[in-house]
């Protein structure tokens, strides 16, 4: 079934960032008729090299072929011309219009003073539709089909050309099961067509159902690719960790306090189910799981930004009702949120404005804000963090990430919280500035907050957390301790498997 | 380096841009028109710009808060009418605190309609733009009101009283001013109304009440059209039903004029005067050399394309968009 020529191969590829090699001589084929599996933790290396192949950044090194022709992307339109497709995890349709429309956007099939030849769009639609075994035609308006039919639409988009390679990216996030079984399918039909398709999950199961070969990244290297038939997933995961871990040593233990906050049989729709845990004084708990697997919604939920559905939250053993941001930071709940552009800081405002935002209210002098106060409470968080800012005058947008989120925590620190959750803290920051932030946090918890961190990045919360919740599509997996935890149990958990 | 040459020009632009504005048109107009900066000209200048500026001073918070209030015309009419017709039915020790709740009671629906139910703010606006000409023209019945007994009032005070020398309608300009300066600048109120305006998600994420911001700077603007509506009532002893009409294009003007950008968090109420009093002595400066009258209108649009152009070209970095 395997045709012997490659229909991607990569040789050599290099990209460097300034004090980063986000990939270094990564080689590659991707034979036609082939579904190649491309694995690695996040920040190994994928999101690069994707990028590299859809023109986006330009390598600095090495060569990519086509069917055995070397291309230069200058950008994604371009790519797509050479017969490299991609199928993302986002969609980018235009729901208002038809499938057909959506199908050869910008390249509409004219007649003559410049009409639309409609005849033919629709035709030429019905066929690469017929193609894929979809149950909607052309003139179906994008935004009446289900997500995994929207799916279809993009693959169709992929086909207008005639490609040579065509990459999916995690392109089962927002799948039912039996929406998958048809994207599996219609992978399978253009495996058949000899194309070559590049696979990007990092759920174990679909790796083995779907896939021929498997390759690696780690760090930027490209390790090693095995036949998925003579792999297990324990072979992969160790591929995929591999380093010697300096970063990941046992927390240090200390004496633990008491149970700050409990939550029992917590659900919140369909975004997490039964999820119980408890965080004491002075422990960090961390939550490790894919994007989407409902940590996020969960931190949401403890801050008052999402009611529950079900369950309780007990502080300091007392059933609690956090029903707004407001009443959660009343209770002593605070939250560095996962985007800091969006969620954590006002851009346009300057650094002690946003560090004071919270406690506005209670930085009064009679019935003014206190200026005194707001600079005194400032300077104390900027010493105490190292923010480094010209003045509290700089207005936030223009710090470095790391300084911005120093300016976040700072906020939420001043506020003197008993349970501090944050969520992705070192996310699009600096190595310095993230180290510095991990340690403020072992600190933290080592001063007595009990302290809760959510993080795509395993070596993260191996480094600064006690105990490890690892959660797959709303479900708490399992809880790891510093005994049991090793970089296999987590990969697997969080990838849906339940431990023996 | 000229990159970075231009971006400080930009900054430089766009922080005293508006200054710079108003110095040059002062002296244009000062060399064409010996009259125009006589104290007499300068008086009636603040003097007819003081019901703009009551209005300008209320939107003001709504723009910064991330909103648009097109309704602040129709509303003055409204409580134009409203007062002078309860002038003669409750005497006007009444009808002053009654237009006053009516008129809140119009902004309250507009806060809860934007702030709590979360509706787009022009939609709601324009909509109450004309469902409150509607509610005015049914109240009067279409027709013009007038005090009957205009000697025998002391209602006349706010429009066309002085004290010490001063206008009445300038003081209450001033004094509102300085009031809802000090509340935006310098109180845990203002500070919420900036947070709201730049970033609401991030002002959530702080334990912010939005909706309650968003609902209290309409009720504010609302405060300011009421105190419009007095002055006008008074200053005219009566009034058409179209009083206010347009408005709310000249008042928003005057406040993007004076800095404030329109996507909210930015803006304030001495930069909001400042927009007011230029687009006053333009409007007089052109009748002084003597432009017609109507030709203000256009001058008007181009200053305020101007000022917008220049507000979104220090955000970008750039005099020109790109893509």
């Amino acid at each position: 079934m395997t045709q012997s020529t490659p229909a991607l191969r990569l040789e050599g590829i290099v990209k460097e960032f300034p004090g980063v090699k986000a990939l270094d001589n990564v080689s590659l084929s991707v034979m036609a008729g082939e579904v190649h599996a491309l694995m690695g933790e996040n920040g190994a290396g994928k999101s690069t090299l994707m990028k590299v192949l859809g023109g986006i950044y330009q390598p600095d090194a090495g060569t990519i072929y086509v069917a055995e022709t070397p291309v230069v992307m200058s950008n994604p339109l371009d790519a797509k011309n050479k017969g490299i497709v991609f199928i993302h995890q986002e969609l980018s349709l235009a729901e208002e219009l038809s499938v057909a429309e959506n199908v050869y956007l910008g390249e509409l099939p004219r007649k003559s003073v410049g009409r639309v030849d409609w005849k033919t769009l629709y035709e030429k639609t019905d066929e690469i539709l017929r193609r894929l075994k979809v149950s909607f035609n052309a003139r179906t308006r994008v935004g009446d089909l289900s997500i995994a039919n929207q799916q279809m639409v993009e693959i169709a988009r992929a086909l207008t050309v005639d490609a040579k390679a065509v990459i999916f990216d995690e392109p089962t996030a927002s799948l039912t099961d039996a929406e998958k079984l048809v994207l599996f399918e219609v992978i399978d039909d253009l495996k058949s067509q000899g194309v070559g398709i590049v696979y990007i999950s990092h759920r174990m199961e679909e790796i083995f159902k779907i896939t021929d070969r498997v390759s690696v990244l780690r760090d930027g290297q490209y390790q090693d690719s095995v036949l998925t038939a003579d792999t297990s997933e324990e072979a992969i995961t160790r591929m995929m960790i591999g380093r010697n871990l300096d970063l990941s040593r046992a927390p240090v233990s200390h004496e633990l306090g008491e149970v700050a906050i409990e939550v029992k049989d917590l659900s919140c729709g369909a975004s997490f189910q039964n999820v119980s845990f408890k965080v004491r004084c002075g422990e960090v708990l961390g939550f490790y799981g894919l994007v989407g697997a409902g940590r996020t919604e969960i931190a949401e939920t403890l801050f008052g930004l999402r009611q529950p559905s079900s369950g309780t939250i007990l502080l300091d053993g007392k059933e609690t009702v956090i029903s707004s941001p407001a009443i959660a930071i009343r209770e002593g709940i605070s939250l560095v949120p996962e985007d800091r552009k969006t969620q954590g800081l006002v851009l346009g405002m300057n650094c002690r404005d946003n560090m004071t935002l919270p406690q506005i209210d209670d930085m009064k002098a009679g019935p003014f804000v206190s200026d005194g106060a707001e600079v005194a409470l400032f300077d104390l968080y900027r010493d105490r963090l190292d923010i480094r800012t010209p003045g509290w005058r700089q207005t936030v947008g223009n710090l470095s990430g790391g300084n911005q989120q120093k300016i976040v925590i700072g906020k939420w620190l001043s506020m003197h919280p008993k349970v501090l959750i944050v969520d992705e803290p070192t996310r699009g920051i600096d190595v310095g500035s993230k180290s510095e932030i991990h340690k403020l946090i072992r600190e933290l918890a080592a001063s007595g907050y009990a302290v809760i961190v959510i993080s795509s990045e395993m070596p993260e919360v191996l480094h600064v957390a006690d105990r490890i919740v690892a959660m797959y599509s709303g479900e708490i997996i399992k809880t790891f301790t510093s005994d049991d935890v090793t970089e296999d149990n987590l990969i697997q958990a969080i990838s849906g498997i339940k431990p023996k | 380096m000229a990159n970075l040459a231009r971006k400080r020009i930009l900054t430089v632009m766009g922080n005293q841009g508006i200054l710079i504005a108003f110095v040059v048109f002062m002296v244009i107009f000062a060399l064409a028109s010996p009259k125009f900066l006589s104290l007499d000209n300068l008086q009636s200048v603040v003097r007819s710009s003081a019901i703009l500026g009551v209005m300008a001073l209320g939107v003001t918070f709504v723009v910064i808060s991330g909103n648009l209030d097109l309704s602040v015309g129709s509303m003055m009419s409204f409580s134009t009418i409203v007062v002078l017709d309860l002038h003669d039915k409750l005497g006007p020790s009444l009808a002053i605190p009654t237009m006053y709740l009516m008129t809140l009671g119009l902004g309250g629906t507009i806060g809860f309609l934007v702030g709590y139910l979360r509706l787009n703010s022009l939609i709601v606006t324009l909509g109450m733009l004309s469902a409150i000409h509607g509610l005015t023209l049914t109240y009067s019945g279409g027709k013009n009101m007038d005090i009957d007994d205009k000697a025998g009032t002391w209602f006349s005070f706010f429009g066309q009283g002085e004290i010490l020398g001063l206008p009445v309608p300038i003081i209450l300009f001033v004094a509102l001013a300085a009031f809802l300066g000090v509340l935006l600048a310098k109180t845990p109120f203002g500070r919420k109304v900036y947070a709201v305006g730049g970033n609401s998600t991030a002002a959530s994420f702080s334990g912010i009440p939005r909706a309650r911001t968003v609902f209290t700077c309409y009720l504010i603007s609302a405060f300011c059209v009421a105190t419009a509506g007095l002055i006008q009532a008074s200053r005219s002893m009566g009034s058409q039903n179209t009083v206010g009409q347009g408005l709310e294009l000249e008042v928003l003007a005057a406040v993007i004029l004076g800095g404030a950008s329109l996507l909210g968090g930015s803006g304030t109420v001495l930069k909001t005067v400042i927009g007011v009093l230029i687009l006053g002595f333009i409007q007089n400066g052109l009748l002084l050399i003597g432009w017609p009258f109507y030709i203000q209108y256009v001058i008007t649009w181009i200053i305020i394309i101007l000022a917008v152009w220049l507000d979104i070209s220090v955000k970008r970095g750039k005099f020109w968009a790109t893509i």
